[in-house]
């Protein structure tokens, strides 16, 4: 028989890495193939399963920073180094790489979403030829929930990177105050020929006025590109949770242009 | 059809068929069960295994659909330990399902969500889906709200047998050669099975070929009554022959125990908590917008993705099992006519 698409594989946590006190990132040993914006489905037998991006991966394990927010993700935060939990995927399509070789490109991700684009941040800091360079606008809510906090200040010195790190209703240095959104303006479309991609990931109302506030400052909607969450289950196109009209989020996306993304209405 | 052989038995004849059928199969089909219906004295029809002719009850509609005999309303899909998920065991024998046209039907629908659907086959589906044949149980009357013909899933070819049913004897049409061996002794007829050409019940099944349509009818007026009429309890979904949500939920056999299994049970998108998310976010909150959400993807998701039409056979369960007796054919209807009224408004804004 084939290989079960849905059965979960017990993998040994390597190392538990607290980002904030409800936001942690697991790395889990793995040798299957992960693409830049996938996720997996996490399995605690007894417990249930949770869908969860991958944050990072590299030779013989994969990251997931994950919230706790209720069964599943509780009883993961009780797990210890050594310990296992069950993993199945990759799923999703991921984020569309080739469209963003040697161009200019814009990241605005809010909150959980910078798990999301982690993984592609470093790829491209690894590889400062892989675009012509890189415009982030990350936001938190407030101190307390900054994730990856050595990874900001790594991209901030990047020589190719320009970063600007947001909270929303807190002073602190090396932090502007205010929504992503508010710094829409700081990014110099005008000197970029065209040639860019915008990528945004966050809460689903932060992706709704940002990709308005895009829109505004003149970004065709072809070159805006979005990571959905929505309930899912199977992953595998079956269960109907993630489902929109006939687009199933688990296998079309997660990751989405513009273009079919603002016609999707649950 | 061609190649098709019919025969007749008499009583004696159908039960030593079923006997010899159930060496190689497990035999499904409707059953009367007394009183077990929703109303006290009334009885249910359900699927369930036979093992005599007279066992089955073709005078009336299943209570519900043919689909649970491949996707039971719960099932065990892996049991774990600590260590592992292991695979339920597959069934033991193949299965032969009695179902109508528009039973069989389904089954296509099915088939497209659990074997096509994102190149991914289900395993739990495909390892019985495999081992299934179906017999079709010719219509000889028909039943409350049944519109089959409004659909085109009054007429099938997927079936290995067909059987007339008649009270101490059948006719019997063979198509499938791995039939043919059973019926060596019996005595041919030349009698010709029928598929419904009519129903009484006749449904202007909507047609949406755009997305633009269908999000502008997400918005249409004609939903709100559902707030107030519709008690999002699930029936309508729960006794469809196309529906496939489904859940996963894993249990244990006692409080401390780190063994149990992972099951697989029938959901519905009329229930809350479908489309919830952490944070207890939801897209649809509404039971009006429950109910548009169901009606849409029969009528335009489905088609949308898999290019074959309605999601739907007319089997009409949804609407005798509605304890609120909201009729799906008089919605579909309305919506058949706000999709008129939109698109000379639409051909008039373009001119
Ligand atoms: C593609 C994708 C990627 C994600 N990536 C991450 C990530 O990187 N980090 C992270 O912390 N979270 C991520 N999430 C969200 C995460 O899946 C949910 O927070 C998690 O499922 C909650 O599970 P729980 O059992 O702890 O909560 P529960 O106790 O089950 O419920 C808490 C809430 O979460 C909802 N929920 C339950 N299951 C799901 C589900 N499968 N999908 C969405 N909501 C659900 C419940 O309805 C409830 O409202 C992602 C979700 C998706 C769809
Ligand atoms: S929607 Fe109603 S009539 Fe159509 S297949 Fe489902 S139960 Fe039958
Ligand atoms: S339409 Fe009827 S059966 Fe379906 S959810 Fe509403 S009340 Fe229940
Ligand atoms: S998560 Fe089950 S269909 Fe997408």
């Amino acid at each position: 028989m084939l290989e079960n698409p849905i059965k979960p594989h017990a993998c040994e946590i390597l190392d538990i890495l607290p980002q904030t006190e409800t936001e942690w990132t697991f790395r889990v040993a793995n040798d299957r193939p992960v693409r830049h914006g996938q996720f997996m489905q996490l399995s605690l037998p007894r417990i249930g399963e949770a869908p969860i991006s991958a944050s990072g991966f590299g030779s013989g394990y994969v990251d997931f920073t994950i919230r706790k927010v209720g069964k599943v993700t509780d009883g993961l935060f009780s797990l210890q180094k050594g310990d296992s939990i069950f993993l199945r995927g990759c799923y999703g399509n991921g984020w569309p790489l080739e469209r963003f070789r040697n161009k200019h490109v814009v990241i605005i991700a809010g909150g959980t979403g910078v798990s999301a684009v982690k993984s592609l941040v470093d790829m491209m800091y690894n590889d400062q030829s892989y675009a012509k360079d890189l415009h982030l606008i990350f936001g938190f809510k407030n101190t307390c929930s900054v994730l990856f906090s050595d990874d900001l200040l790594r991209w901030k010195n990047a020589a190719s990177f320009h970063a600007t790190y947001t909270l929303d209703a807190e002073e602190a240095e090396g932090w502007q105050k205010g929504l992503v959104t508010d710094f829409l303006g700081s990014i110099p479309f005008a000197s970029f020929g065209g040639d860019y991609e915008c990528i945004v990931v966050g809460p689903p109302i932060m992706m709704k006025f940002t990709g308005l506030g895009l829109l505004t400052s003149g970004v065709p909607e072809d070159h805006i590109w979005m990571s959905f969450e929505r309930k899912m289950s199977c992953a595998i196109g079956k269960c109907g949770h993630c489902r929109i009209d006939e687009t199933y989020v688990c296998l079309d996306g997660p990751v989405f242009n513009y273009t079919i993304g603002r016609s999707l209405v649950d | 059809m061609e190649n098709t052989s019919t025969y007749h038995l008499q009583a004696d004849e159908l039960d030593a068929l079923f006997a010899h059928l159930e060496e190689q199969y497990l035999v499904y089909a409707p059953v009367r069960i007394p009183s077990g219906g929703r109303y006290a004295q009334t009885d249910s029809v359900l699927y369930r295994p036979v093992h005599r002719y007279e066992d089955i009850e073709y005078r009336e509609r299943s209570t519900y659909p043919m689909k649970e005999v491949l996707t039971p309303i719960t099932q065990t899909l892996f049991y774990f330990t600590e260590d592992q998920y292991q695979e339920s065991k597959p069934p033991a024998k193949d299965l032969l399902i009695f179902g109508r046209a528009c039973d069989i039907n389904a089954i296509r629908i099915q088939d497209q969500i659990y074997l096509l659907n994102g190149g991914v086959e289900d395993p739990f589906y495909k390892r019985v889906r495999d081992r299934a044949k179906f017999v079709l149980m010719e219509c000889a009357q028909q039943f409350e709200g049944c519109f089959c013909c409004s659909v085109g899933a009054n007429v099938t070819d997927m079936h290995a047998m067909a059987f007339s049913f008649g009270e101490r004897d059948a006719q019997i049409e063979v198509s499938d050669e791995a039939f043919r061996d059973y019926f060596s002794q019996a005595k041919p007829s030349d009698y010709s099975i029928r598929f419904p050409e009519e129903n009484e019940l006749k449904v202007n099944y909507p047609v949406i070929d755009r997305m633009d349509m269908a999000n502008r009818l997400k918005d249409h007026p004609m939903w709100r009554e559902f707030d107030d009429r519709c008690i999002a309890c699930g029936s309508c979904t729960v006794a469809c022959s196309t529906c496939t949500c489904f859940e996963s939920t894993d249990i244990v056999y006692t409080q401390n125990a780190h063994i149990g299994e992972r099951r697989r049970t029938c959901s519905s998108c009329m229930v809350g908590g479908f489309d919830q998310m952490a944070g207890g976010q939801c897209f649809r909150n509404k039971t009006s917008e429950k109910y548009r959400y169901k009606i849409l993807h029969k009528v335009y998701g489905h088609d949308a993705r898999f290019h074959t039409g309605p999601m739907c056979v007319g089997c009409g369960r949804c609407s005798a099992r509605c304890p609120e007796l909201i009729s799906y054919p008089a919605t579909l209807n309305k919506l058949s006519r706000a999709i008129e009224e939109i698109q000379p408004e639409e051909v008039a804004h373009h001119a």
